[in-house]
């Protein structure tokens, strides 16, 4: 063991602006994905409430199914299955579209406790005024229930962009493609790893702090 | 189908794959409650050295601590195989979040319970021991057994850093076109599910086993 | 808080009772020994209790107020008084669920919270405290049954795990001691199937198997329904009667407080009001604040 390792200052400051970019990268993957997760999710979890159990109970099942599967499986397959069905999308899409649709599965879960925690009456008095089921779902219920779940949305927002360093694995340059390229290149990887966790550390830890005030603050109104 | 040598070599990444997990989980379950127990602390240097471990393992991701302990950690001497530097990797990491899941069950058994072991003259050891943790374990095997998933989940990391768990042999017949890429992920994917449904079995039998006498008390408790 | 039908000694309502087939012959020579005390292994022996200059508060709110107050041993002290007077932190500053400020406290001539050192008091230490509480036992409002044992391991974890009995012995007594309070029947339920009067009768054995030489009990019937009230307070009575055990009971049941106490005291504001006799204190009581409590409370009864 040699715990005197010598910290190359220089070589650390040479290759952080490549770190910054791929940060940037990084940051970019997250919005995409976690947007696309919303949508989706806000999809299972109507898709889930239906009355029709031949679309209640598949959506389900596949929710859970790509729940309790690995992501990085999930964006291994997008990235080399696609193509042989004719879709050519570039690593950064796909990597954004197995992050949305794997975050989904959580967000539906979130939407349906705040969907949950609507009162019945609402649902009572939307049929009592004949509004149609859309008018129901996007008036009535949904203002209601969205708000309420937006500190849990934040959480998987924090969630995903930790994920997003395996987007390095399908030839994407987030921060931990740019750490790995420069270990590669310089034969020296204790400043690139060590660099990359700090830009974790520093964009979740407030992230974090962030949603737990936002939590604080949405459970004091009434 | 596939061909039986294919079967064999996805049925052995998926036993290293079980291994991986069963390891880290077990490495995972004792930080949990250590580091759940240190964040009750009465001593405020215990609960904040915690808290480091706590937020420096959760404010950072799985795969770039597990690079760091493969790929820089020798750099200071320190070389752990890849099975090694996995379990190590992820067992840090469920234990970070096990904590807040130990922690909150902990304290969300009614203070009475504690009144009345000391009343009973118990140690505080002994109480922590047959009167709380017990009621606590109840309360935490559901989140316990989504961290099991999550574990099962990030297990497949180690594939990255050479280990032939599940993952990396579907690489490997990927690569070697052996069979259908869409046919190895298909079955990777089914094969994944079906440790997790074991999992989840597995927490359900424990929640019953645990929650003897405690299903109709739960609401009840205190009346 | 239930308005609780006063309690008839002479009429037995529940003939389930171990106590009450007993007590229906008032007459029998067990009485001299009760039946729950030699359950319990042991005749219990009572101590005495001293508080000197207790003083306790939360945060603005003084709920002891330099506190002065001495139980004799065997003593079956009664405390009465308006909710939120402290009556009940006696109880657990005597039982270190709570920690005075100031004072002292003994228990059979020993200091709870203090002990001696180079001839001086100093705070005590975790053992310390252990080895003068083991005279000590209470009963909960709540009853703070363990929800994930059954009634006999309720019972016997304490002689088991804190007086070093052996398994059998343990269960042997507590057996015994659920037999006394009428549980004979119920040793393998959990708390969460028994009724409250049921669990309480579990929590008074569970209190008893650790043979302690002062029992504490915070109001024991008010989280009760009305008509399972009786049932406890037999187990009471029996314990009152028969046993030389230091009591202190804070109670809202008047009538059962006239019936067993040695003394009344009247408790308000952190302080001892008035204290004597029941006769006295019910019958012909000299501080308005007392008649002011009684008349409040009797008007409901």
């Amino acid at each position: 063991m040699d715990l005197t390792y010598e910290w190359d200052w220089e070589y650390a400051w040479e290759i952080l602006p490549d770190l910054l970019d791929g940060l940037w990268i990084t940051i970019q993957a997250t919005f995409f994905g976690i947007i696309l997760a919303m949508i989706l999710g806000l999809a299972f979890a109507i898709l889930r409430r239906s009355e029709v159990r031949a679309i209640s109970w598949p959506t389900a099942w596949v929710i859970e199914f790509i729940r309790s599967t690995p992501l990085l499986v999930q964006l291994f397959m997008l990235f080399y299955v696609l193509p042989h069905y004719g879709i050519r999308i570039d690593a950064f899409t796909t990597g954004v579209l197995a992050l949305g649709i794997h975050y989904a599965t959580y967000t539906s879960e979130v939407y349906r406790s705040g969907i949950e925690g609507v009162p019945r009456g609402q649902w009572e008095a939307s049929t009592a005024l004949n509004l149609s089921t859309m008018t129901t779902w996007s008036r009535v219920i949904l203002p209601q229930a969205i708000p309420v779940v937006i500190p849990s949305l934040g959480n998987y927002l924090v969630a995903m962009f930790k994920e997003v360093p395996l987007l390095a694995f399908i030839t994407v340059f987030d921060v931990l493609g740019e750490g790995k390229a420069a270990c590669t290149r310089n034969f020296q990887c204790v400043e690139p790893y060590t660099l990359v966790g700090v830009l974790f550390l520093i964009v979740s830890i407030p992230s974090s702090i962030l949603v737990r005030q936002l939590e604080v603050r949405l459970a004091r109104q009434p | 189908m596939l061909e039986w040598n294919l079967w064999r070599a996805l049925l052995d990444g998926t036993w290293i794959t079980v291994q991986v997990t069963v390891l880290a989980a077990l490495l995972g379950t004792i930080l949990s409650i250590l580091s759940g127990l240190a964040g009750l602390s009465s001593v405020r240097a215990v609960r904040w050295a915690n808290q480091v471990y706590v937020d420096f393992f959760r404010g950072t991701s799985a795969i770039v601590q597990l690079f760091w302990i493969f790929f820089a950690l020798p750099f200071f001497g320190i070389s752990l195989s890849p099975l090694l530097a996995g379990v190590v990797t992820l067992g840090l990491n469920m234990g970070s979040y096990g904590s807040e899941v130990v922690r909150g069950a902990i304290r969300a058994v009614p203070r009475g319970q504690t009144e009345a072991a000391i009343a009973l003259n118990v140690t505080s050891f002994d109480r922590m021991r047959y009167i709380i943790f017990p009621q606590a374990a109840v309360t935490m095997l559901p989140p316990y057994g989504n961290l099991l998933i999550e574990l099962l989940k990030a297990s497949a990391l180690v594939s990255l850093i050479t280990l032939s768990d599940l993952t990396f042999q579907v690489q490997i017949l990927r690569v070697n076109g052996s069979a259908s890429t869409t046919q190895l992920f298909t079955i990777a994917l089914v094969l994944y599910f079906l440790l997790a449904m074991g999992i989840t079995g597995l927490v359900r039998a424990a929640e019953g086993y645990l929650g003897r006498g405690l299903e109709i008390g739960r609401g009840a408790r205190r009346s | 808080m239930p308005d609780n039908p006063e309690p008839n000694h002479d009429e037995p309502s529940n003939s389930r009772s171990a106590i009450l087939e007993r007590s229906a012959e008032p007459d029998a020579p067990a009485r001299t020994a009760s039946r729950l005390a030699v359950a319990a292994g042991d005749e219990l022996e009572g101590s005495g209790v001293r508080f000197s200059g207790v003083t306790k508060r939360f945060g603005d709110l003084t709920v002891l107020d330099q506190l002065d107050m001495e139980v004799a041993p065997g003593e079956k002290m009664v405390i009465i008084g308006p909710s939120g007077s402290g009556k009940t932190t006696i109880l657990r500053v005597l039982m270190t669920l709570e920690r005075p400020e100031a004072g002292t406290v003994e228990v059979g001539g020993e200091q709870l919270y203090h002990e001696e050192r180079n001839g001086q008091l100093v705070k005590a230490s975790e053992k310390h405290v252990r080895q003068v509480r083991r005279k000590i036992s209470m009963v909960f409002q709540h009853f703070n049954l363990f929800p994930h044992m059954t009634a006999l391991d309720n019972v016997s974890f304490g002689p088991r795990k804190v007086l070093g009995l052996s398994k059998d012995e343990a269960n042997e007594r507590a057996a015994r001691l659920l037999e006394v309070v009428g549980l004979g029947d119920k040793f393998g339920e959990h708390p969460a199937r028994l009724s409250g009067g049921q669990k309480q009768r579990v929590a008074i054995a569970r209190a008893l198997a650790m043979e302690p030489e002062v029992m504490l009990f915070d109001e024991v019937t008010s989280a009760l329904d009305p008509e399972l009230v009786g049932e406890v307070l037999n187990v009471l009575r029996d314990l009152a009667e028969n046993t030389t055990m230091t009591m202190l009971l804070v109670t809202h049941e008047m009538g059962f407080a006239r019936e067993i106490g040695d003394r009344v005291v009247m408790f308000d504001g952190g302080r001892v009001v008035e204290q004597g006799p029941p006769t006295q204190i019910f019958g012909d009581p000299q501080e308005q604040r007392t008649r002011d409590f009684l008349r409040a409370v009797l008007d409901r009864e």
